[in-house]
């Protein structure tokens, strides 16, 4: 299909590369080269969006990253679908797919914009004043409703289909922004062998030059001096050049965020290639080179499609080759504007009149214009504009003397252009902290005192002229080059022609004869903020433009402000009469542009979102049909169900089969530390509740942590395995938090000791083999230690070897039976337990996971740390009193035990709890009353902590935390459950073989 | 005659180099120890391994199959010959006897993978937040540092040659998101 | 993310540290000594300034060892590191204005 408004020649366009693409489902042409925006232009398609709050038809305002209006969704299918993109950043490929936002049914007919002719009934503040009363409405009527309208864009409904990627990465240099001054910065910088990296947001490097035609540089053509600049970047071993690449953040130290797009403008992207790469980039010195952006005029019905800043329409004619109107007005309070009115009427657009609101524009540009026959009218205003899907009409009243608007009339045009002045980009300055400068004489906010190792170079600093720009760039690059001690030298400079240009001094609104109660001239397009919002907000009383930005939401649209801060503040220092700076500014946050949640996530999804911790004995566990649980982040087996059991059904069996013969079970994930060094048991003493210092060599002792504050860490064996050497086993989550709990004490407090602290952990996998039949099992295996009980009793350690590899043997129990613990080095790990568990066939060997476990450990009423206790438990709490060294003249936590408090009869105690019903298995976490009668809120007495059904014991079997509990053994107690209560019995919490007769088998 | 007609290209040179942009490879079973002490006995904890323990922050030093990796002042990685455990253990006990020391094994608690090639540090860099760039860590400089959530002991044997040690249940992990990054110098 | 300049190891990224909370707060030799009033300003009371600040910084994913950092909480500008047992250097409690 033919576009209309596409230049014959000009522009980077490639004509030779035609591609197709639809726009809300019609079908478009554009050529390589093309964003999105230029090409729907080229066809005359400027209607592209619906404002926010009023659905307002809106067109293509910029040519960049501020575009608050034509915001896009884009997808390859439901799995690559990005809604909010702003048209004029998405590059053209073949086949692109595209939908406008915010409107139903259509862009062209909108429901929601019934809201624009109740607009008055909509003022700033509207929910805050509107919404308050009934407060119940609030939750159930106003609140979903308000949901359902609101929200820009559509969420895609499937996953990301697409990979994405992060580097971390260092250089000397960092230069952002690739526009004249940020080109000049990277070649000056990197000229004597820094290390320099150079992004740019953009797809071509050049900035502002890219849509330059007809300034010179070093006597050859911008385009020419770009390219010849890249080349003698890119030629250089020290540089790196990173286009498509936005610096979203600076962060502190001289760290930077950047996102790479790599795959969004390719039409077939390959399956491998991620779609973006996130740097973190650290950076010795920084130099911004973000540019400036154009300020839009404020005047009555701004914002009709047509209705665009006039650079913008310069690069939509220049980079290209798109007239983004056959009749141009432009409204101007610069002399920049002109430069754009110049390179239009160049391109063939009939520019009808300029408008300055300026009384004598007389610099270079205006005398250009002038010479090129242009229609000045110096002094005049815009008051208001027609045309609804698309601007028709500007009408332009003379300004008087008095500032008065006098004689008006009406000009047609289908593109208004607008040029306020310029703004510097200072986001990434204002982000690193640095403070903020309002300079007077360019009416603009540039970068004052620094925080971080930075500096800015060209228009973000309220340099503007080429010439000038080019030179601020060579200098600050020398700068840094000479910072990081690489300098080059000086640059050879380069000379410039160009038509200058005087800044622009004009903020807020344009003076208008229009009702100023009900016009709309727009400030915030996408949040349809006016400028009367604005003034309304000082009337109630707003004083802080923090405050006013949060009332009226101007500057909190997705382009965050770029388009409206200025005159935001322009607007409210004239209402309230006061200077800029003393409004304040609004704090710039990052990311300056929208970062998708896939590049912040990385490789951090699906199975490598986590480390996933698995044994040397995981494979077999997974191969016999083991149901794994998470433990951290370990896998562990959790039951071993066989023939369609259940847990419950696979658990009793397991359970049996500990109890009746022997079962065995993986308890590598175990901590372990390796306590080393002469005076490895006076640390013990200091670490742990119990006495170290008699337990002989080869002997156990089951070890109590305290954190300093009294309450229980950590519990764990821990068996001597010689004098000076303690082999140290933690709780599967608490491993990391007690080594650094021990170092934190042995580095900080007694530096003097003579002990060393070694994670083992992963050194050894441990084998447990548990019930009666344990031995029987083992010894054939064991080559040179004696196992009898005799010679190896409960709670003692030896070493030797265990199917030929050596071994750590422990003799512990966490069941209550007969049981071992074979450690050998993680390699054997699953040759060894194969080879016992063969062995173990003959004597009923059963492989139980962690469920069973939990299950033989309760009926014991052993403790597990993290679900008796809670951070709040004292040893005594649960029933450690008796490991507790009273002897020892400190620990950590003893000054605690001594408190009060810790020995109050009423503390939450550890007893179990059995239920009438043998088979009720109450909930964990179940709240435990005296009495269920008693008006809620009730008086809670605890809760249950582990609960179970024994099938052992026939019977379920409870673990409970509760007041004064063990006064209250032989009570009865109450479980309140939403539909019953549940009857309870308080005992002990030993529920199986009290008097501990098995173990000692 | 013109410059490229003496460049010549074969059909599978480039498919090649882009294999050959990163590779990783499992390293053999090693006997590892980590040891600790005080500066006395640094210089016979050196005799009794073979290996002068490195005094610089972050340096190996290698002598033969064993080398030294300085993790911290008074910590070293041993790295040897698989089979080794006893007879350095012997050594250690030689000639450390009296010196308060630890040695601890840890030959099975680690296992380590070698990421060799021209994109060697980059893909690296996708987890790791060093600079790897050779004039900040050159070869011969080793330590602990991270690898997206796994902790890792990094050390380039050559400068496009890279030692990763990593606690073994990490190396799943480890290895999928090498094998994920890699794809992209692949495509 | 913070660059920490580690007294063994050079300037690492912050990611490779864990913070430990006030420095200098010595554990009492005899803590049986205190009453509960003194125990419990040894257990939680911390000073918590606007401006330089003596803390503790572990570096948990390198050298492995604890060491002290002044930093200046505004800012978070690091200006001295030092090992642990090392006195604080005198500085001044805030930043020279600049």
């Amino acid at each position: 299909m033919s576009a209309p408004f596409r230049l014959a020649q000009g522009g980077r366009i490639d004509r030779a590369r035609p591609l197709g693409f639809t726009f809300d489902g019609k079908s478009y042409s554009g050529f390589a080269g093309d964003t999105l925006a230029s090409a729907l232009l080229s066809h005359g398609v400027h209607l592209t969006g619906r404002s926010f709050k009023y659905h307002r038809p809106r067109g293509i305002l910029s040519a960049g990253a501020d575009e608050p209006n034509a915001l896009v969704g884009v997808g390859r299918d439901q799995t690559r679908y990005t809604p909010n993109l702003r048209a004029p950043q998405v590059e053209l490929y073949d086949g692109l797919v595209a939908e406008s936002q915010n409107r139903w049914p259509s862009l062209s007919f909108d429901i929601g914009a019934v809201n624009d002719l109740f607009g008055r009934f909509l003022p700033a503040g509207f929910y805050y004043k509107t919404f308050m009363w009934p407060r119940k409405a609030w939750d159930h009527v106003y609140e979903p409703k308000i949901r359902a309208m609101a929200g820009l864009g559509r969420a895609p409904t499937a996953a990301d289909a697409d990979r994405y990627t992060q580097r971390y990465a260092h250089c000397d240099v960092l230069v952002v922004g690739a526009g004249p001054a940020g080109l000049a910065a990277a070649l000056a910088a990197s000229a004597g062998g820094a290390s320099v990296m150079l992004c740019d947001d953009q797809a071509e490097f050049g900035g502002s030059l890219l849509s330059e035609t007809t300034a010179t540089i070093d006597g050859k053509p911008a385009a020419q001096w770009i390219a010849d600049t890249v080349a003698t970047l890119r030629g250089r071993a020290n540089v790196m050049l990173l286009g498509r690449t936005q610096a979203f953040g600076y962060y502190p130290h001289n760290s930077i965020g950047l996102v790479e797009r790599l795959t969004d403008h390719l039409a077939t992207p390959h399956p491998d290639m991620p779609r973006e790469r996130l740097w973190t980039l650290r950076a010795r010195e920084v130099v911004i080179c973000a540019g400036a952006l154009e300020r839009p005029m404020v005047f009555p019905e701004n914002d009709r499609p047509g209705i665009m800043l006039a650079g913008a329409a310069r690069t939509y004619a220049n980079r290209y080759g798109v007239k983004a109107g056959s009749r141009a007005v432009l409204f101007t309070a610069q002399d920049e504007g002109y430069r754009a009115a110049l390179d239009l009427a160049r391109a063939g657009v009939h520019v009808a009149a300029i408008a300055d609101l300026r009384p004598n524009p007389d610099g270079e540009l205006p005398a250009a214009a002038r010479a090129a026959g242009l229609n000045i009218m110096a002094g005049t205003t815009v008051t208001g504009t027609r045309g609804r899907l698309r601007v028709s009409g500007a009408t332009l009243g003379r300004l008087g003397l008095d500032g008065q608007v006098g004689q008006s009339q009406t000009i047609a045009c289908d593109l208004l252009l607008m040029s306020g002045g310029m703004t510097p980009s200072v986001h990434l300055f204002s982000q690193s902290k640095g403070k903020l400068r309002f300079d007077e004489t360019i009416k603009a906010y540039v970068p004052g005192q620094s925080a971080e190792r930075e500096r800015s170079a060209g228009a973000c600093r309220g340099i503007f002229g080429l010439a000038a720009a080019i030179e601020d760039g060579f200098a600050r690059g020398e700068e840094v080059a000479q910072a990081v001690g690489r300098a080059g030298g000086a640059v050879t400079r380069v000379a410039v022609t160009t038509l200058a240009a005087a800044p622009g001094v004009h903020l807020g609104a344009a003076p208008h004869d229009r009702d100023a109660a009900t016009v709309k001239a727009f400030v915030d397009y996408q949040n349809d903020v006016t400028a009367k919002d604005l003034a309304l907000a000082t009337r109630e009383g707003f004083r802080s433009i923090e405050h006013i930005k949060r009332y009226t939401t101007t500057g909190m649209a997705t382009d965050q402000g770029k388009m409206s801060n200025m005159n935001a503040l322009g607007i409210v220092a004239d209402a309230l009469r006061r200077d800029i700076p003393e409004i304040g500014l609004t704090t710039f946050r990052p990311p300056y542009t929208p970062v998708t949640f896939g590049a912040f996530a990385g490789t951090s999804r699906g199975q490598l979102f986590d480390p996933v911790r698995q044994t040397a004995i995981h494979g077999w566990a997974a191969d016999h049909g083991a149901a794994f649980e998470d433990v951290g982040l370990w896998k562990r087996a959790h039951y071993f169900p066989q023939g369609g059991e259940d847990m419950h059904a696979a658990v009793a069996r397991e359970c049996k089969a500990v109890r009746a013969a022997v079962g065995i079970f993986d308890a590598s994930t175990l901590g372990k530390i390796e306590i080393v060094g002469p005076d490895a048991a006076e640390f013990m003493n200091r670490m742990y509740t119990n006495a170290w210092t008699k337990l002989e060599s080869g002997r156990c002792r089951y070890g109590v942590m305290l954190r300093e504050d009294g309450f229980v860490m950590d519990d764990g064996v821990v068996g001597r395995m010689a004098h000076d050497r303690f082999h140290v086993t933690t709780t599967t989550g608490g491993a990391p938090r007690v080594l650094a709990h021990m170092e934190d004490y042995l580095q900080t407090e007694w530096p003097d000791l003579d002990v060393w602290l070694t994670s083992t952990t992963e050194q050894w996998a441990v084998i447990a083999v548990q019930g009666p039949n344990a031995r029987k099992v083992l010894e054939p295996l064991v080559e040179d230690i004696d196992i009898s009980a005799a010679a190896m009793p409960h709670m003692s350690v030896r070493q030797g070897r265990i199917c030929g590899v050596p071994t750590r043997l422990f003799r512990v129990s966490f069941t209550g039976e007969l049981g071992f613990e074979v450690n050998v080095p993680a390699d054997y790990g699953r040759a060894v337990w194969e080879a016992i568990y063969q062995a173990g066939l003959a004597h009923g060997i059963t492989p139980y996971g962690t469920e069973t476990m939990h299950v033989l450990r309760a009926e014991k009423g052993y403790i597990i740390v993290g679900q008796e206790t809670d951070g709040t438990a004292v040893p005594d709490d649960v029933g450690l009193g008796w490991a507790v060294g009273k002897a020892k003249k400190d620990f950590v936590g003893k000054r605690s035990l001594a408190r009060a408090e810790f020995s109050k009869p009423d503390r939450k105690q550890m007893v179990g709890l059995r239920t009438r019903d043998p088979h009720d298995v109450l909930e964990e976490g179940a709240q435990i009353v005296a009495n269920p009668n008693q008006p809620v809120p009730m008086t809670v007495l605890g809760q249950v902590t582990s609960s179970y059904f024994s099938a052992v014991l026939d019977h379920s079997i409870a673990i409970a935390m509760v007041r004064g509990g063990r006064a209250r053994i032989g009570e009865t107690l109450y479980v309140p459950m939403p539909d019953r209560v549940i009857a309870v019995t308080v005992v002990d919490p030993v529920f199986f073989d009290r008097e501990g007769v098995r173990l000692d088998a | 005659m013109p410059e490229t007609a003496a460049i010549r290209q074969g059909a599978f040179d480039q498919l090649a180099a882009r294999a050959a942009a990163v590779t990783f490879t499992p390293c053999p079973p090693a006997a590892r120890f980590v040891f600790r002490g005080r500066p006395a006995g640094f210089a016979a904890a050196g005799d009794a391994f073979g290996v002068a323990l490195p005094q610089t922050a972050c340096r190996a030093a290698t002598t033969g199959s064993r080398s030294a990796l300085w993790l911290g002042p008074d910590e070293w990685l041993l790295l040897a010959e698989d089979g080794a455990v006893a007879a350095i253990e012997a050594a250690f006990a030689d000639r450390l006897g009296q010196q308060p020391h630890s040695l601890v094994d840890v030959s099975h608690r680690n296992t380590a993978v070698e990421i060799a090639g021209p994109a060697a540090a980059d893909v690296l860099n996708a987890g790791c937040p060093l600079d790897l760039r050779l004039e900040a860590f050159p070869v011969g400089m080793c330590t602990r540092t991270l690898f997206a959530k796994a902790e890792i002991v990094l050390w380039r044997t050559d400068a496009q040659r890279f030692r990763v040690e990593v606690w073994r249940s990490f190396a799943g992990y480890l290895w999928g998101l090498l094998d994920e990054i890699r794809r992209e110098h692949a495509a | 993310m913070l660059l920490i300049p580690c007294p063994h190891c050079g300037e690492r990224p912050e990611i490779e540290f864990r913070y430990g909370g006030e420095a200098h707060v010595a554990r009492p030799a005899d803590p049986s000594a205190l009453d509960d009033e003194a125990w419990a300003a040894y257990l939680y009371l911390r000073n918590n300034p606007k401006g330089l600040h003596a803390e503790r910084w572990r570096h948990i994913h390198g050298c492995g060892r604890y060491f002290n950092v002044l930093r200046d909480t505004v800012s978070d500008k690091i200006t001295a590191t030092y090992k642990a047992g090392e006195p604080r250097p005198d500085l001044p409690a805030t930043e020279a204005a600049e």
